[in-house]
């Protein structure tokens, strides 16, 4: 276990070592080699690069050269990636081959491979990250270590400001004061409803109960949507730290992380992540020596879409079949095991300790009236930049799909953007410059959603979409009533025979 | 004689799982991932075991597994083909993917071949949109796929 003395030394001596992470200009002979190892750039063989690239080092006995593996940095549709800090630079579709010659050239000659880097819309080759158009719109809050830190390395975590926040909360806060300024901030629920934050957990906090729980719902099951499990692969501590200032804000001792069985990376890293917490004892008994006792177990879910529902969650959680309970009562008051219980979710968790260090008015001052701060969109479908974005609400669908997403590919025209997963709706061309944000989206009869945005061009066809969605809904039915499964099953039926 | 060894090594293999966990019902879900993992689907005997250990009927442990799509009745094949069939895919044309495995193995999604060597799942989002159109043999992600690459992977898979 460790003081709060020896954690802000540890903080304060790996923040001077990883500045050449987010100084471009950090006068040092040190270079990073970050590799993404989310599972999109895992599943095009990045392990492989990190492995060769160690090798090479190794050979050459190189010093001040150091590979270090990363959570997703968005642009998937561009992996494998490789970023080389503290210059910035952005190598993309790296082959384990390419690994010899990016050592060699850029490390050893400093001239950059030419072939690896991207070009933008214009066609110009692009020296640095931050000058790609696919970041220039986005800002990054939830996401702001992923591809950043290593993820399986707490000291990282700490170094960009990680368990601060659990830090001032616990010295300098009392319970109240951290509900007023989440309630403050306007955060609302990412999950999809956009419940406001701050109010789940005053309800919470005003049940008389010895025990309660916070539960953080990573059952991300939308098709086409992965961004909680970024987050959790790229900065699980993030979530784990904000788990357990919901515990101090609502009086709760011990928290569960509800996570997908089909996402083995995310739960390792989050296996590896409380180990670390605990041996720290920034989960435990004492936390930081301040008496407060908060601990974190996971659940695996087991495929089963419905259980993103949070009644359905809980019932999972309780081992039994995920089918939604009757509400009221809601969990705030009854939930897991009949306890007061707050349920959120991963990237609404990812916003916590940001509020909390930049102060409510900061985060009240991104996004619009109703919506306020960021949302993360996992763009995907007939898009050129696929990939994970983050941007300010009240952002445009316009400006996603073109600016950041890099328009259509093969020249198409654009058709529609699916958002909210089966119970959302398709946002066709007329409504592209609807900004984003929960109202907004309402208004134009889709929803916000969990943030999959799947873009479709013009040789889509919406029936067979349709179709498409009907048949999800008849396979992951509850089966609770009768009638709804019967009314999914003959839309499907109907749609099947137009197809 | 030769089912009845059989049976009595799933017991011990599922007892040994059951060491790792305390006998709470909020459990099952845990434990039956585990028992999954091991054996690839979930046996009769590694449920009467698991039945006792928690105190929870045989027709409660059925109903969990039914209700949950992780968890199989039967083994899958020694080559899982796994469809993706999320937006992101289906919209890159996975269903023709999924429709050319179907014609190749002669099996449904779900099915076996007799010879125990295919099986064909159609998934929903293994989250590597990135890729689209994705297809897996058991962990093996094959992206921005093709038919012809799917071919090619069957054919090498036969041979095997």
């Amino acid at each position: 276990m460790k003081t709060i003395q020896e954690i802000e030394k540890i903080r304060n001596e790996k923040r001077t070592e990883l500045d050449l992470r987010i100084n471009t200009q950090a006068n040092t002979r040190e270079k990073h080699i970050l590799v993404c190892r989310g599972t999109g750039c895992t599943s095009s063989k990045s392990p492989k690069i990190i492995e060769t690239f160690r090798k090479i080092i190794e050979e050459k006995n190189l010093q001040n050269v150091r590979v270090i593996q990363t959570g997703c940095f968005g642009l998937c549709a561009k992996g494998p990636i490789v970023i080389i800090r503290p210059e910035e630079t952005f190598y993309a579709h790296v082959k384990p081959e390419d690994c010899e010659e990016i050592i060699q050239s850029h490390i050893c000659e400093g001239k950059k491979v030419e072939r690896l880097l991207c070009k933008n819309i214009d066609g110009k080759l692009v020296h640095q990250l931050n000058k790609l158009d696919f970041y220039k719109k986005q800002k990054r809050i939830a996401l702001k270590n992923c591809g950043l830190i290593d993820p399986e390395n707490i000291d990282e975590y700490i170094a960009f400001d990680g368990y601060k926040a659990i830090q001032q909360v616990l010295t300098e806060m009392k319970p109240n004061d951290v509900i007023d300024m989440i309630t403050k901030s306007g955060l609302r629920g990412r999950g999809g409803a956009g419940f406001p934050t701050g109010k789940k957990w005053s309800f919470a906090q005003k049940e008389q109960e010895d025990q309660k729980y916070i539960v953080c719902n990573a059952d991300e099951g939308d098709p086409g949507a992965f961004m909680d499990r970024s987050i959790l692969e790229g900065d699980p501590h993030c979530v784990l730290e904000a788990m357990a200032i919901a515990g101090f804000a609502i009086g709760a001792n011990q928290g569960y992380i509800y996570v997908r069985a089909e996402y083995p990376i995310a739960v390792q890293r989050l296996k590896i992540a409380i180990n670390q917490a605990r041996e720290y004892g920034l989960l435990g008994d004492n936390i930081l020596g301040t008496g407060f006792q908060f601990d974190i177990d996971i659940r695996l879910g087991a495929g089963a879409f419905v259980c993103g529902e949070e009644t359905a969650l809980l019932e999972s959680i309780e081992g039994r079949r995920g089918q939604p309970r009757v509400k009221p009562p809601y969990p705030a008051s009854q939930g897991l095991f009949g306890k007061p219980t707050v349920i959120n979710n991963v990237e609404t968790l990812a916003n916590i300790t940001k509020i909390i260090l930049n102060g409510a008015d900061w985060y009240a001052s991104i996004g619009t009236e109703n919506s306020k701060g960021t949302k993360v969109f996992a763009l995907g479908g007939n898009v050129n930049n696929v990939g994970l974005v983050e941007v300010p609400m009240g952002t445009t669908l316009r400006e996603i799909v073109y600016d950041i997403g890099g328009g259509i590919p093969n020249g198409r025209n654009f058709k529609a953007a699916q958002t909210g997963g089966p119970s959302g709706g398709c946002i066709p061309a007329e409504h592209l410059d609807t900004p984003i944000d929960y109202e907004s989206l309402a208004q134009i009869g889709s929803m916000m959603g969990s943030g999959g945005l799947i873009v479709m061009d013009d040789t889509k066809c919406m029936v067979n979409l349709a179709k498409f969605y009907l048949e999800f809904t008849v396979a992951e039915s509850c089966r609770k009533m009768y009638a709804m499964q019967n009314w999914n099953q003959k839309n499907a039926r109907n749609f099947r025979k137009i197809v | 004689m030769e089912e009845n060894c059989a049976n009595q090594r799933i017991q011990a293999q599922t007892k040994e799982i059951l060491q790792k966990y305390r006998k709470e019902k909020d459990l099952l879900i845990t434990i039956l991932n585990d028992v999954q993992e091991k054996f690839g689907f979930i046996p009769k005997q590694a449920q009467m075991v698991i039945s006792e250990y928690l105190s929870i009927p045989m027709a409660e442990i059925y109903g969990v597994i039914t209700f949950y799509s992780r968890f199989t009745l039967a083994p899958k094949g020694k080559y899982n083909v796994s469809i993706c069939l999320g937006t992101a895919c289906y919209v890159k044309g996975s269903q023709k993917l999924l429709d050319r495995a179907k014609e190749r193995l002669k099996i449904e999604p779900g099915e076996v071949t007799p010879d125990g060597k295919f099986s064909i799942d159609d998934v929903r989002c293994v989250g590597a949109c990135g890729l689209a159109p994705v297809f897996m043999v058991n962990d093996e992600v094959y992206g921005n796929a093709t038919v012809k690459q799917l071919d090619e992977v069957i054919d090498k898979y036969m041979n095997l």
